[in-house]
């Protein structure tokens, strides 16, 4: 459907998009998730036209695109202030993409009352951009394009100023539009939490360049590097050291010991030294010693940090300078882990909690 | 009826400029400016050549020789008139530049930090005058100081002097006064800008940090406001050494300027060539003036 | 201890200061319609009477008429096609990233900082080598290049504080670039757009140096004035054809000053 094929874009010395190459799938929901400045947004103007690329290709069902602009590409897009034209009501807002399609005034009328009765507005026609709430801004721009029947929507941080619930709710309209359209949708966001919840597919951004591409489970169970690993999620980081014994492949992993690695990606050779990365909801925290037969460690509660529905205790141990962040549960009533401060604990975890990655 | 998906999308042939366009952005800026960038050249480059030529030209009898040479320079070199206007041109314009950057210091530091939300206003009310017509500003002038004008019969009705004094009109004074009252705007704004531009934090800190009023005004504000004050040099000096109409009004003879003699040149004395080269004489003294300005800027920042 | 008085407490010495500054910027201009109106001949105090014969007096004066009526025409014409120029241009230098900006941009800027004089006989130089007769067109040419700097300067402001992703919006929706422009860049500035035409219009109209040098057997009514500056006996018809001129300026400047800002509060009101 879109094919991004090698694209940079340099600012004079500056390397913001650096050599991408992305296939996107049609009816696909795909998020450019990165930090301010890893490039997302200026590969997403890239596709709407607003910036030319320096190298490479872009193209929609096979057509290139790169040396187009804007308004002769297939394409709309949700600005992040939404650009609601101003000096407009909300159906001219609606209109406007209309007009050079030569339609009778009364189909525009009903199809702009179709945009508006979707986003759920109807009535809203006369009134002024200066009228409306953030949200209602926000369903404006998504009728404004897609009114014109893209072939991509593009989406530039268009929830970034809407306040938590507001943005909780419209992240679930947004996906049920997607779906219900069936209309590919580019998504850019420094949010991760708001791209796992959307996409069907994520390339994490950074430096200009794509780092992974991936489903949303596939980038939270196995994230390529520190990066992506930090990037989603919460994660803890121990550096290991690799040995190769015969078949077995095992790992000395500071501050958790010895591991035994069956079958995980990452670096494989002898005495490569390497990243483990365990999400603190995979880890295990008891009071009493287990038994043997599961790998564990002894540690001490350093600190608690409750939210609600689970918490999260970092726990230190011998061999590791940071603390092991762990996360639990925590039930109504029964709070076992209140006052745990300065508590002797004991940390295990199966062998599917290991993530063996690339150390830098 | 409804769009069917993609028939917004126009496959439109474009054409290999729009293609080229799109690519290269600055090509895009350059095409739209190219009208003013047109007009902009033509009128100034050309014209400043033009210029440049015609000062090596020279006049014999009523016709012009367009052989190259020196003559007009070298005449502008042996003739003390010329040495004397230039010198006064300067004088003139250095004193009027400085007078008006020092008066107009504390006005725009009032305005920045003193303006609270009138200052918009406080900055129309300031300018207003600057854009209405400048001939009509040294009119005014000439009611006030002239020799039966405003001030002197004021003062002749109180009693301060017994008969007009002729001084106040046809003086470098008036020349220097009305040049400062004229182009007051153009000091105002530059100096106007800097400390506006001064992040209140600075302040605060050292506030904080134990400095009082006037040092903080020393030490930080002053300092930080002074590339205005040379903007507002520049931007002062510029005009005003290139002046004739206020000392043609006010000055008299002993206020005649380098203008008056270049506008005499290509008027009722009729040699252009000499004109030509006065002009460029005062074009490389502007340029010159700029070169130190832009200097001692650079040296500020550092 | 000393009550701390915070960094905006009113200045008092300042501000009279401001004051007097103010009132002597104005002051030499309020007595050309305070004179206007005096019945005495001569420029003096005290004085002699209230009269409205020096504006009668204008009334049906030929060259005067000729005067006024080519001023505005020339100025009609600056005030549209430097606007017509300066609005591409100030949109380029707002939007676009371009080799060698900064250079072009302190060009177009030099006539700021060139003496009116020079500009004035290096044009009259220029083109009467090239044959080109004088005539209000080349005194309209001669303007467009004063007025050119300011109307960059009052149109690019507004640019960059306008809100780009509304033209991307428009391109996005599907329009062509002139018609974004007139969709949505005209209709959303059009406030900053006003103002440099007025300005330019005054400038122009209250132009004196490229008329003198430029305008040929025609005169516009700077050039009447100081023409007539030579009649002492017209002296108070002067103050009150300056009179008019100054209130006109006054208001078209004041108007173009306030539409400007206006149009800056308005559109930042709609980024929110």
């Amino acid at each position: 459907m879109i094919s991004v094929r090698k694209v940079s874009k340099s600012f004079g010395r500056v390397q913001a998009v650096q050599d991408v190459s992305l296939e996107i799938r049609a009816g696909e929901f795909f998020s450019l998730l990165g930090a301010s400045g890893s490039g997302k947004t200026t590969l997403l103007r890239m596709i709407a036209g607003f910036e030319a690329v320096t190298a490479g290709q872009i193209l929609i069902e096979g057509q290139e695109m790169q040396d187009l602009p804007p308004h002769l590409r297939p394409i709309n897009m949700v600005f992040q202030n939404y650009a609601i034209f101003p000096h407009l009501n909300v159906h001219d807002n609606i209109a406007y993409g209309l007009q050079r399609l030569r339609l009778p005034k009364v189909d525009q009328a009903r199809m702009v009352d179709e945009m508006l009765e979707m986003i759920a507005l109807s009535g809203y026609g006369m009134r002024k951009a200066s009228q409306l709430s953030g949200g209602q801004m926000q369903r404006v721009a998504l009728a404004r394009a897609l009114i014109l029947k893209p072939k991509v929507l593009l989406l530039d941080e268009p929830l970034g100023a809407l306040d938590k619930q507001l943005r909780e709710q419209m992240q679930l309209e947004l996906r049920g539009l997607q779906k219900q359209l069936g209309i590919t949708f580019i998504l850019v966001t420094h949010d991760q939490e708001e791209a796992l919840t959307l996409s069907d597919r994520v390339a994490v951004m950074a430096n200009g360049w794509v780092i992974q591409v991936d489903t949303p489970a596939g980038l939270y169970d196995h994230p390529k590097n520190r990066q992506v690993a930090g990037f989603v999620g919460t994660m803890n980081f121990f550096d290991a050291v690799v040995s190769v014994h015969g078949q077995d492949r095992v790992a000395d992993v500071a501050g958790l010991g010895r591991q035994m690695l069956n079958g995980q990606a990452g670096p494989h050779g002898n005495c490569a030294k390497v990243l483990v990365a365990i999400r603190p909801e995979s880890l295990v925290l008891s009071s009493t010693e287990p038994g043997p037969g599961k790998p564990s460690v002894p540690g001490k509660v350093e600190a608690r940090q409750y939210l609600g529905g689970r918490q999260i205790l970092h726990v230190a141990v011998e061999g590791r300078a940071t603390p092991v962040a762990v996360s639990t549960f925590a039930h109504r009533g029964e709070d076992s882990w209140a006052g745990s401060e300065g508590r002797p604990v004991w940390l295990t975890w199966g062998p599917e909690a290991i993530n063996v990655i690339d150390p830098d | 009826m409804t769009l069917s998906a993609g028939q917004s999308l126009r496959v439109v042939p474009s054409s290999a400029l729009v293609r080229f366009l799109h690519r290269h952005e600055g090509w895009r800026g350059y095409l739209l400016m190219a009208p003013a960038l047109l007009l902009m050249a033509a009128a100034i480059i050309f014209p400043i050549g033009m210029t440049l030529v015609m000062s090596t030209w020279s006049l014999s009898g009523y016709d012009t020789v367009t052989t190259p040479g020196l003559s007009n320079y070298t005449a502008m070199a042996d003739h003390p008139m010329f040495r004397v206007l230039i010198l006064r041109s300067l004088t003139i314009s250095l004193t009027c530049t400085a007078f008006t950057v020092l008066l107009c210091y504390p006005m725009a530091y009032y305005v920045a930090f003193h303006g609270g939300r009138y200052k918009a206003l406080w900055m129309i009310v300031m300018t207003l005058p600057f854009w209405t017509s400048y001939l009509l500003r040294v009119f005014a002038w000439k009611v006030v100081l002239g020799y039966e004008g405003v001030l002197n019969t004021a003062l002749l009705g109180l009693g301060i002097v017994q008969e007009p004094v002729s001084a106040f009109l046809y003086s470098q004074t008036a020349v220097t006064i009305v040049l400062a009252h004229s182009w007051a705007a153009f000091a105002l704004l530059p100096m106007y800008v800097s400390l506006e531009k001064i992040d209140r934090s600075y302040l605060e800190a050292a506030a904080d940090l134990g400095d009082s009023p006037a040092r903080r005004f020393w030490r930080i504000t002053f300092p930080l406001s002074l590339p205005g004050v040379v903007a507002a040099f520049i931007m002062m000096f510029v005009p005003t050494v290139g002046e004739y109409i206020t000392p043609a009004m006010v000055g008299g003879p002993d206020g005649m300027m380098i203008g008056n003699l270049i506008q005499a040149m290509f008027g009722p004395m009729n040699n252009w060539p000499a004109g030509a080269a006065l002009a460029v004489v005062m074009m490389l003294t502007i340029g010159l003036a700029g070169l130190v300005f832009v200097v001692l800027d650079r040296l500020l920042r550092r | 201890m000393a009550r701390y008085t915070g960094f905006h407490a009113p200045n008092h010495t300042l501000a009279i200061y401001a004051a007097v500054f103010a009132f002597v910027l104005y002051l030499p201009i309020l007595f050309i319609p305070i004179f206007s109106f005096n019945s005495g001949v001569y420029v003096k105090f005290p004085l002699e009477g209230f009269t409205l014969q020096w504006y009668v007096n204008l009334l049906g004066r030929e060259p005067l008429k000729a005067a006024f009526w080519n001023s505005v025409k020339i100025a009609a014409a600056v005030s549209v096609l430097s606007t017509v120029i300066a609005v591409p241009a100030a949109l380029a230098i707002a939007r676009y990233r371009m080799p060698g900006k900064a250079p072009a941009v302190s060009f177009m800027m030099l006539p700021l900082v060139l003496p009116g004089l020079i500009m004035g006989v290096a044009l009259l130089g220029l083109l009467n080598r090239m044959g080109v007769t004088l005539s209000l067109v080349t005194v309209t040419i001669g303007h467009m290049v004063i007025c050119l700097p300011y109307a960059i300067s009052v149109l690019l402001p507004r640019f960059i504080g306008f809100n780009r992703s509304l033209e991307e919006a428009s391109a996005d929706l599907g329009e062509p670039p002139l018609r974004t422009f007139w969709r949505v860049t005209l209709p959303c500035n059009y406030p900053g757009i006003l103002a440099c035409v007025l300005m330019t219009f005054t400038i122009s109209f209250d132009e004196y140096f490229m008329a003198f040098f430029l305008s040929g057997p025609k005169s516009t009514l700077p050039m009447y004035i100081w023409g007539q500056l030579r009649f002492p006996q017209d002296f108070p018809s002067l103050l009150a054809l300056s009179t008019l001129i100054l209130l006109f300026s006054f208001v078209l400047i004041f108007t173009s000053l306030r539409l400007s800002k206006v149009g800056q509060t308005a559109q930042t009101g709609a980024l929110k």
